[in-house]
């Protein structure tokens, strides 16, 4: 018997002194926030109605499963997570759960919350539900994220799914509007994490994550969140001329749209020293509100739409 | 022959441990109760059409 073999005998079994509140960080607590938002929506803008309990229900399986998505993400990145100072408090680096035992989480969760969708909902959106937790563990985690530049580009679809799957459970079908929903969310992406990434490009050098600002350099960021930001504030605003959404969504987006654009401009413009920080983490926190605040529109038309008719 | 003084070599919890697991077990039973309390709810939603599976 090898020295190995006979060091890993001896050594004392590892008990779990993992907390639900450790288990419950896996699931990517604030993530989830926008996706159940971004969900909501979806689903109250579909049209026909949706049982109660039904709608509860797929909101419930979506945000489950990006959850799971969030524990199978942590899973396969505990080992650049601990390089870096945004991450290295999540479970894993911190020694509190294994990767195996987040990879058994994640895997259960992601089951029982597409079965529970196809099964109790209907299959469509269960199948739908399923391709975005494997397009983004799959897809995302494992194959672009570690390889090119573009990973939160490309990435950015399984984040913006959420409403499409969410339309899938109460119409049972697809239209333009959850693809609007779904560009909108697609274009936001860029803009929102290269920000991010242009004030912790630090943490993914060190963690060997081809970022756009670790491989193409800050300056060439700042161009292309100027680009993709003309690019959303453009799609943002289409549904109120081509005639889905009304003239409140049309006018909030574009003053949104603005704000967004100014802030972008800004990030453009100062490159260097506090003034250059302060612009990106501006843009970050606004880009958050920005999306908000559009889905946040349509939702109230949906509600105000409902609850007038009642009263008048 | 084994040898009956002896104890098994087993693995004692410290009340940490205990105080943990415990918490889990709960959590996931919560889970398992309410994944029965929706299917369940959706029986009386749909009627007899809850054994109708659309694609």
């Amino acid at each position: 018997m090898s020295v190995v073999d006979q060091k890993a005998i001896e050594l004392p079994p590892r008990i779990s002194e993992a907390s639900v509140a450790d288990y419950f960080a896996l699931l990517k607590p604030r993530v989830m926030s926008l996706v159940i938002f971004t969900a909501l929506v979806g689903l109250m803008i579909a049209p026909g109605h949706v049982h109660p309990v039904l709608g509860f229900i797929s909101i419930l399986c979506i945000a489950v499963g990006a959850g799971a998505s969030g524990a199978l993400n942590m899973a396969l990145e505990g080992d650049i997570d601990v390089l870096m100072s945004r991450t290295a408090n999540r479970p894993i680096p911190r020694g509190r759960i294994t990767r195996g035992e987040a990879m058994g989480f994640g895997l259960t969760l992601s089951f029982f919350s597409v079965m529970t969708l196809g099964a109790l909902v209907n299959w469509y959106a269960g199948g739908l539900l399923a391709f975005t937790i494997f397009f983004y563990v799959v897809i995302y985690t494992m194959g672009l994220k570690r390889r090119t530049a573009q990973n939160i580009v490309i990435g950015g679809a399984a984040g913006a799914l959420p409403p499409v799957v969410a339309w899938a459970a109460a119409t049972g079908s697809l239209s333009v509007e959850p693809l609007l929903l779904f560009l909108i969310i697609f274009f936001w992406t860029p803009p929102h994490f290269w920000a991010l990434a242009l004030f912790r490009s630090d943490d993914y050098a060190r963690a060997g994550v081809p970022m756009l600002p670790v491989v193409a350099g800050p300056d060439a960021t700042r161009l292309q969140i100027l680009l993709y930001t003309i690019v959303l504030v453009a799609i943002a605003a289409a549904p109120w001329p081509l005639g889905y959404f009304d003239w409140v969504y049309g006018v909030t987006s574009l003053v949104l749209g603005a704000g967004m654009l100014v802030l972008a401009i800004n990030v453009y413009r100062h490159r260097t020293g506090s003034q250059a920080l302060r612009a990106t983490r501006r843009l970050f926190a606004f880009s958050i509100l920005y999306l908000f605040a559009l889905f946040a529109v349509l939702l109230l038309d949906v509600v105000v739409k409902a609850v007038v008719p009642l009263i008048w | 022959m084994d040898n009956k003084d002896e104890k098994p070599n087993r693995v004692v919890l410290t009340e940490a441990q205990k105080k943990r697991q415990r918490e889990r077990s709960i959590a996931i039973a919560c889970a398992l109760g309410i994944l029965v309390l929706l299917f369940f709810a959706v029986t009386f939603v749909k009627g007899p059409g809850v054994l109708v599976r659309p694609m």
